[in-house]
């Protein structure tokens, strides 16, 4: 059974290796990083721009300011009219989009290679000469709400998400949604949607990726050409958020709604994330997740609660150390009908307390290495999935270097490594449990 | 950055775009198999699409559910090993298998390493020829679909489009999820389960392509090995399905704060000689991107949505043209406005030259960079199998588009939108709707 249960997807990021494949390198005098992929294999590129900035960078009170504002670029230039920008790029074939996270805020457009020229030169355009109308702030206002609306109001996965999240951070704005709350949304304005582009777009905050059917020598003639004469920020802010306080007390929540048709258990704890040149924290994490949870017939926690006791129709472990500051280690268990919330949460705990004590297997732990290194042979095939790892990589604080060093990293850990691992992840005290359920259980442990 | 104006302008008239640039061999295997390959060594591995004509709409009558469970079991133990050791002999190979079904479709879609291609082929032939469908992997599999089943009975959109598909279809298979009800699928038993395998693999229904580091020699003996016992057919396709539903209002309360909407009537098969004015009709009116008719009144004028789509179902055995739009239950009335609004409006002056040459410059440009990795180009291959379309097709569908005139589009713009048989399917409270014909 291959497939998701559809409420989890998206606890569950599903990681990729960064290939071996040939990258380039440089820095444009202004300080705009360039990354170079090549794949000449069709006559396709992806161009990407990647802000070292996203929503927990924003100003208290704000919340969704970074993800509006990415809505706003597209809404005109000195040069550009409100959508022209996406109406050129589909008038050649191409397509474009953005998207926003805690660390990062990225436009991208996929395109034939030779309008690369003619992206650059729209991209470059909205780094320093956006324009946007009263009105157009107004009705993309109501688009943003809407997609709350559509991604978290509509959806029970994405409210649980979120209440953990704001449990799970103390005083870091990662407990802080991506889109933002409601009510702080409602009266984000054209001044905070400027204020934040002023102080963060710019060359020497920005990382252009470009992927496919082109060549280093053709992007940095391009990049010079396009790029190269915008001017720098000079105060450029350091990216410094407020950080955790050591975590004292388990968090404990539970969320009834009507529409969790499919109840279940989720447990995050407080996690460190990949730091350049000291990344052996992490890839032990990335391990452990893999081993305990990484597939559901032969993984640790899927043998035993699916296979062994039926205590689960799905249990999943999630680790991506992808991220500027501190993340999560998640774990989520959902039980069949005949199995409350309870026991499942102790079966898991149980699980895991045996897993320790056992150690790991070796034949399992050979098979994910072998995996890992096969899935360096199959990232070739999707280079925009690798240029999405460079970016996310390059914007949390992590360099070229660190992302090459990464597969050998992860090769090098031991069982006991993940052993370790586990025994300093789960600590109750760095946890939030949730129990998602719908409001007729609510009483009761089911 | 004055001058930009200009330079957009030069810049899409001169430009050539990317060309697909493929090169297909038809391979025909000596057991007669037959498959489209393209041979691409860059990478050691190999991308397989298998696919079979059928799917869940041949389900036996009462056992609906029965084939999608039976894939979802298929390698859950299978030849000498148990759903585990199945698991862990994948792994091992680093070898990735995906078996779905759809209404009309089997599918098998293999990923697989040069240096241990044999062994792979050799574990996912035990996949397809020797599936245990033990009871109690039966029942393992079943759990996890009954929970699908019950998450899709609180998710406004499945609840949507299975109102939509059973008001449509009436008592064909099309009428109802493939996925089966918690009733159907709880008195499923292992002969049910036997009795799926022999309705959908059916080797005179397979269509094969691969892309990858494999030549025409070796992928023949591949297939032939791999799926040359699998039997003939003995279940006959479904039979041709019938739109029943009439234009109207069709409101389903739910509590929700945004509402969605499922809308549509009945659409154009693709072996038609219009569909491809249709797919570029279609693409103007509610297709990708922002630029959309619809994308543009009820999102970027009005901020009523913050996505709005419309899409050409053409099944085997019947057709729609539908889409989906999702608004706060008090603006979800004023999006069905501007979109009836804009079928009529499509309907009565279809496009304009500007908007025509405008999607064929879309169309033709992004043709190409869907050829963009192994996997991606064997399921295009496997997909032009399934509709009848030759190997050419790649180099001259371009040309098919730049071919359409305003008059073809504008005509089939008529033939096609019907505001008057549209039919709206509301989740939801939305503000001032109700049921109505």
């Amino acid at each position: 059974m291959t497939r998701l249960i559809a409420i989890l997807l998206a606890l569950l990021p599903l990681t990729q290796q960064a290939s071996a494949a040939e990258v380039t390198t440089f820095t444009l005098n202004n300080g705009m990083d360039v990354v170079v992929l090549e794949d000449h294999r069709a006559q396709v590129v992806v161009h990407m721009v990647w802000y070292r900035v996203g929503a927990a960078d924003e100003p208290p009170g704000k919340s969704g300011i970074a993800h509006f504002l990415e809505h706003l670029l597209f809404k005109g230039t000195d040069d550009l009219g409100p959508g022209e920008l996406s109406a050129t790029v589909t008038r050649n074939g191409g397509s474009d989009n953005a998207f926003t996270s805690w660390d990062y805020t990225a436009y991208f457009q996929r395109v034939a290679s030779d309008r690369l020229d003619l992206m650059m030169l729209m991209e470059a355009d909205r780094m320093r000469d956006l324009e946007m109308s009263i009105n157009d702030v107004t009705t993309e206002r109501k688009v943003v709400l809407e997609e709350r609306a559509t991604r978290v109001d509509s959806d029970p996965g994405s409210l649980f998400r979120e209440q953990r999240g704001a449990a799970q951070y103390l005083n870091h704005p990662y407990g802080i949604p991506i889109i933002g709350w409601r009510h702080e949304m409602e009266q984000l304005n054209r001044d905070d949607a400027f204020a934040f582009y002023q102080k963060y777009y710019a060359p020497n905050n920005a990382i252009l990726i470009v992927a496919g059917d082109v060549s280093p020598q053709q992007v940095r003639e391009l990049a010079q050409k396009h790029y190269g004469p915008l001017a720098p920020t000079p105060d450029l802010p350091v990216r410094s958020r407020p950080q955790e306080p050591p975590h004292l007390s388990q968090r404990r929540m539970s969320l009834s709604d009507q529409r969790i048709a499919q109840p279940y258990v989720s447990r995050s704890y407080l996690a460190p994330e990949r730091d350049s040149g000291d990344q052996f924290k992490a890839a032990r994490l990335k391990m452990l997740a893999t081993v305990l949870g990484g597939s559901n017939a032969t993984s640790v926690l899927g043998r035993k609660l699916q296979f062994e006791s039926n205590k689960a129709i799905y249990v999943a472990a999630s680790y991506d150390g992808v991220s500027l500051d501190d993340t999560t280690f998640g774990l989520v268990i959902v039980p069949p009908p005949d199995v409350s919330l309870q026991e499942a949460e102790t079966a898991l705990d149980t699980a895991i307390a045996e897993f320790i004590q056992e150690g790991v297997d070796p034949d399992q732990f050979a098979r994910i290495k072998m995996q890992l290194r096969a899935s360096q042979i199959y990232a070739e095939d999707n280079i925009e999935s690798l240029a999405q790892q460079y970016g996310a990589a390059l914007t949390s604080g992590l360099t070229v270097q660190d992302i090459d060093a990464w597969p050998d990293l992860l090769q090098s850990i031991t069982a006991e490594d993940v052993i370790d691992a586990a025994r300093e992840i789960f600590d109750l005290n760095n946890a939030v449990t949730g129990w998602a359920m719908p409001p007729a259980t609510a009483e009761g442990d089911k | 950055m004055k001058r930009l104006f200009i330079v957009l302008g030069l810049m899409f008239m001169t430009a050539t775009g990317a060309q697909a640039a493929v090169e297909v061999q038809q391979v025909t295997s000596p057991g007669g198999i037959r498959a489209w390959l393209v041979e691409e060594r860059s990478i050691p591995f190999t991308a397989l699409e298998i696919r079979f004509r059928g799917g869940t709409a041949l389900d036996a009558p009462d056992k609906r559910g029965a084939i999608n469970l039976m894939m979802a079991t298929l390698e859950e133990g299978a030849g000498d090993l148990d759903a585990q050791g199945f698991a862990q002999a994948r792994e091992a190979l680093a070898a990735s298998f995906r078996f779905n079904v759809y209404d009309d479709t089997t599918t098998i879609s293999a990923r697989f390493l040069t240096e241990n291609r044999d062994q792979a082929m050799a574990l996912l032939k035990t996949a397809i020829m020797q599936p245990h469908f033990d009871q109690v992997a039966i029942d393992r599999v079943r759990g996890q679909v009954q929970s699908i089943i019950r998450s899709d009975t609180q998710n406004p959109s499945r609840i949507g489009g299975s109102a939509f598909d059973e008001m449509v279809w009436g008592d064909h298979p099309y009428a109802s999820s493939g996925n089966g009800t918690l009733e159907s699928v709880t008195s499923l038993t292992r002969d049910d389960i036997l009795d799926a395998y022999k309705r959908v693999f059916a080797l005179d229904r397979v269509y094969v392509s691969a892309v990858g580091d494999i030549g025409a020699d070796e992928l023949g003996l591949l297939l032939d090995d791999l799926l040359g016992d699998v039997a003939m057919a003995t279940t006959p396709l479904a039979p041709r399905a019938t739109y029943q539903l009439e234009k109207g209002v069709t409101v389903i309360p739910f509590e929700t704060p945004q509402s969605v909407a499922l809308f549509g009537h009945a659409g154009i098969t693709r072996d038609d000689p219009d569909f491809m004015a249709t797919y570029l009709l279609n693409e103007v009116f509610g297709g990708g991107g922002f630029e959309s008719r619809l994308m543009q009144e009820v999102r970027e004028k009005r901020g009523l949505t913050y996505g709005v789509s419309t899409f050409l179902m053409p099944m085997e055995s019947g057709e729609l043209i539908m889409g989906q739009v999702r608004s706060d239950n008090a603006r979800m009335g004023e999006s069905i406005d501007v979109i009836r609004a804009e079928w009529a409006k499509i309907a009565q002056i279809g496009l304009s030259e500007k908007e025509l040459e405008d999607a064929k410059t879309y169309l033709t440009g992004a043709y190409a960079l869907r050829f963009d990795g192994n996997a991606p180009i064997a399921r295009i291959m496997v997909g032009m199998q399934m509709a009848d379309l030759p190997v050419d097709y790649i180099r001259t569908r371009n040309d098919q588009i730049r071919a359409l005139t305003l008059a073809d589009v504008n005509r089939v713009a008529v033939r096609i939108y019907q505001p008057d048989q549209l039919h709206f399917v509301i989740v939801g409270h939305p503000d001032g709707i109700e049921t109505s014909n």
